[in-house]
């Protein structure tokens, strides 16, 4: 194991320089690679973690957001699990079949499975929990289970989706993160949002909650009837909640918690800890999560309305220098409106790029009408970046610096969470925003909803801020809903990136990666594309 | 209502030891302070709810935003929790509730806020109470010294000790505890109140929670016995000069009993002042080395609840902060009636 991840950092090293960035990038890492385990596995030991900020629940059938979505796999099964590549292994599903017209899909479910109360657990747990929970509850299970119209139950162990249209992206949304399946004994006939079960869950996960204080630590400890048998193997997995980064890297380094997912430390402390003996950093197991920073820019703004200045302040950035210097080489330059970890659909051939060009930005200015006025200055303009994280506003800031170069004087904005959403995605009194977010396992999942025209929806955050509405892209957008042939999917997908970023409506800044970091004692905590942030953890042991 | 008048006086002795009692000064100054209070714990509860709801963006958009929400599931969530009326109906609700004491429900806790309280109150008191007390204690201590010792090497050296103390920030002796006792020689733990996941009780828990606390205790308390320390110092000297220490000298009591008993009596009052100021600002403001050392306290409660627009959880917080605040006050008061006897009730 040692040894693969050896030669894993240096090949990234290695794709890293050749891209011109001194930093490893994920391109390189995953891939279905067999892991040859140096050791074997010992049970027992606890796992101590970091995060910020604490859950509102502890499952995540019913939010999408980061805490629920780090601890629901732990309590709960989903269907499947994913090895790496996205490819669907079996978890509370032990087999699965499409109908030739992609309108029924059937499970096997496994026998035998308790719920952690002692219940048998059965079809009509995944059929109560896909249409009462997933497609009522789910902020992304409500659109792309939106067509399911029933989960047939011949027999305790076969559930059967019926869809009236083929949702071809469903098959990567089934783990334990994305479609937690809820036990129907505990929810049923319940307000589900309101559940007690909601901070005390009942799964058939790998770990049972041991103990939940509220905004400071999840205690967790095996589950010894767990399916997969004689897994987890650790006794105790602990989640404790530090809001400080600082605070976290300092627990970390003197070994009062063992392993952080995420990028909860500062990236530099990250790369600082990973050169040293005791630690080891893996990139892989985040292929679920990809998510990028990008910015819209408001359509309905004069200046904006023009692509071609849309065009000219790509020009004046340099993707590059973002990448290495705001998120240290944790990213990718932003190519596409898709992430690179969707690599099924993700391509730069023929699709239009905006190198970092001075020149090239001002002449497209000259042309798009807004030469320099008598000061310099072409025109005046606002940014506003997502105070979720310093890269925004540091983004901010270097753009403001790079825009004065070509003659637009910006001014940025700082302002909290609530009144950024507000302004954004509401008020739409914006020129652009600066803002980082998932992109989805599929992108019909999560890259869809920026530029839909159908999912241009006053209130709702990160939906279609630009106003973005070219026919031509909703027309490929609504195809690969329901596209069953993975050919045609993909090249729609490689149209549908041509036209956007052609049109450039929202500037993909940086293709963010995340790291884990551990302790060189805690082993397998990364085994498949869940990770361990976003996996079950079940195969994760500690060293003696 | 200083002293009794003299008819009053007569017919209250004429009544029992109880009707004394309740006719009383005291009752009647309890009466009048717990008036008070409710009036400011009013303001500070209208006031902070204007503040809150004026400020743009709500509980919802802050869900909606963390969890892709549908226009329709975050109007339903708003109607759910009264967001959609205008905001004095939301206030006059509120208020009808409180007077029940029903402080409200939660959502981003997914609690009521009455839990969520009683969950961080523990943190924040015991954080309180043993700041205060080894701050006080300390500054105390180090304030007599130097009066005693004043204008030699000692007091010297301690007034540069103490200056050192009071302008160095909480939070830069916080991360320099951090580096020192955990990253450097690995001692203590960082975060935290006690260690996630043992089960330890009675003496074992104690010692553990004890670990916990010492550094934020630490970096909470260097401010403060400065303080205590300076103003110590100078009550020390004010009182040392006064006619009944020259006296008590005179009869020839003891240095040490003079200081102490005698002349430390009347520095005192100063410093419970200051310990007063010290608790009210520590029940609430106390984000920082919450923040740092990963304390789940009242400050840093009511510092998420404004970023997250959970109006109900700050209205709570600040609602209990303010109770305890009278509370403390009052107690304050007693005290300085019992140092010093000619302090009246007023």
């Amino acid at each position: 194991m040692k040894n693969t991840k050896h030669f894993l950092h240096r090949r990234t090293f290695l794709a890293g320089l050749a891209a011109g960035v001194a930093l490893p990038s994920v391109l390189g890492i995953s891939g279905g690679k067999a892991f040859a385990q140096a050791a074997t596995p010992v049970a027992g030991g606890t796992v101590t973690t970091v995060g910020w900020p604490g859950p509102t629940y502890l499952n995540a059938a019913i939010t999408t957001a980061g805490p629920e979505s780090f601890l629901s796999p732990k309590f709960f099964d989903g269907l499947c699990g994913y090895d790496f590549g996205m490819i669907p292994k079996p978890a509370l599903a032990v087999s699965w079949e499409t109908s030739e017209d992609g309108l029924k899909t059937t499970f096997k479910l496994r026998d035998g499975v308790k719920w952690h109360d002692g219940q048998p657990f059965t079809a009509k747990d995944v059929a109560f929990t896909f249409m009462q929970v997933i497609k009522v509850h789910h902020g992304r299970g409500r659109s792309l289970f939106a067509d399911l119209q029933t989960v047939e139950t011949p027999d305790d162990l076969t559930a059967v989706f019926v869809f009236g249209r083929p949702a071809p992206a469903m098959m990567k949304a089934l783990d334990g993160r994305e479609s937690p399946i809820l036990p129907a004994h505990i929810y049923e006939g319940t307000n589900i949002l309101e559940n007690p079960a909601n901070t005390k869950p009942i799964g058939t996960g790998a770990y049972k909650l041991t103990s939940y204080e509220r905004g400071a630590n999840v205690v967790m400890e095996k589950n010894p009837e767990y399916w997969d048998t004689g897994k987890p193997y650790l006794d105790q997995l602990i989640i404790q909640y530090v809001q400080d980064p600082a605070t976290r890297s300092a627990m970390f380094e003197s070994g009062q918690c063992d392993i952080v997912y995420l990028n909860f430390l500062p990236p530099l402390d990250i790369l600082r800890l990973a050169k040293e003996p005791g630690f080891e950093m893996d990139q892989r197991g985040y292929e679920t999560s990809a998510s990028s920073q990008q910015m819209d820019f408001n359509l309905e703004r004069e200046h904006f309305k023009d692509k071609r200045v849309r065009q000219a302040i790509a020009h004046a950035l340099d993707l590059n220098w973002i990448n290495e210097n705001i998120w240290h080489g944790f990213g990718k330059p932003g190519a596409s409106p898709l992430h690179h970890e969707q690599k099924e659909f993700y391509t730069t051939e023929g699709v239009p790029s905006y190198p970092f060009d001075f020149k090239k930005a001002e002449a497209l200015l000259d042309e798009a009408g807004y030469p320099r006025g008598a000061n310099g200055v072409r025109f005046e303009m606002m940014i506003d970046p997502t105070p979720y994280g310093d890269e925004s506003l540091t983004v901010g800031e270097y753009m403001r610096e790079q825009l004065r170069q070509i003659g637009i004087t910006a001014k940025l904005r700082s302002e909290d969470y609530a009144v950024f959403i507000k302004r954004c995605w509401t008020e739409r009194d914006f020129d652009v925003c600066i803002y980082t977010a998932a992109m989805g396992a599929d992108p019909t999942i999560g890259v869809q909803r920026f530029y839909w025209s159908k999912n241009i929806k006053k209130g709702v955050a990160f939906s279609n801020g630009s106003t973005y509405s070219n026919p031509e892209v909703d027309a490929l957008l609504e195809a690969s809903q329901v596209e069953l042939d993975p050919v045609k999917r993909k090249e729609q997908f490689v149209k549908f990136q041509q036209l956007v970023m052609a049109d450039l409506p929202t500037l993909p800044i940086c293709e963010t990666t995340r790291a884990t970091i551990a302790h060189k004692k805690v082993k397998d905590y990364t085994v498949d594309a869940l990770g361990g942030a976003l996996g079950n953890m079940a195969n994760c042991w500690v060293e003696a | 209502m200083s002293t009794l008048d003299p008819v009053a006086g007569v017919t209250a002795q004429k009544r029992g030891r109880l009707t004394r009692f309740v006719t009383g000064p005291l009752p009647r100054y309890v009466l009048r302070r717990l008036s008070q209070a409710i009036l400011v714990m009013l303001l500070v509860v209208i006031g902070s709810f204007i503040l809150v709801k004026s400020a743009p963006g709500d509980l919802v958009d802050v869900i909606g935003g963390n969890s892709d929400m549908t226009a329709e599931t975050m109007e339903l969530l708003r109607q759910q929790y009264g967001l959609d009326q205008p905001s004095y109906i939301q206030l006059f609700h509120y208020m009808i509730k409180l007077a029940t004491f029903d402080l409200g429900y939660s959502p981003l806790n997914a609690a009521p806020v009455l839990d969520v309280i009683l969950g961080r109150l523990p943190v924040t008191a015991i954080l309180v109470v043993v700041s205060v007390t080894i701050s006080m204690s300390i500054g105390t201590v180090l304030g007599v010294i130097s009066a005693r010792n004043v204008g030699k090497p000692v007091d010297l050296g301690l007034s540069i000790l103490m200056l050192m103390f009071y302008a160095t920030p909480s939070f830069v002796i916080a991360i320099a505890f951090i580096l020192f006792f955990s990253v450097f020689w690995n001692l203590l733990p960082i975060a935290g109140f006690a260690t996630v996941g043992t089960r330890a009780t009675g003496l074992m828990y104690a010692w553990d929670v004890a670990k916990h606390l010492v550094m934020p205790v630490g970096a909470l308390c260097t401010f403060y016995i400065a303080i205590y320390g300076r103003i110590g110092r100078a009550a020390m000297l004010e009182v040392l000069k006064l006619d009944y220490v020259r006296t008590a000298r005179a009869k020839g009591i003891s240095e040490r009993r003079v200081i102490y008993v005698h002349a430390l009596r009347n520095a005192m009052l100063p410093l419970v002042t200051m310990a007063g100021l010290q608790v009210s600002s520590l029940v609430g403001g106390a984000v920082l080395i919450e923040t740092i050392f990963g304390l789940p306290g009242m400050g840093r409660t009511a510092f998420d609840a404004v970023s997250e627009r959970d109006a109900n959880l700050l209205l709570g917080v600040l609602f209990i902060s303010s109770l305890s605040v009278v509370v403390v006050n009052f107690i304050i008061d007693m005290i300085y009636m019992v140092l010093d006897p000619r302090v009246e009730l007023a």
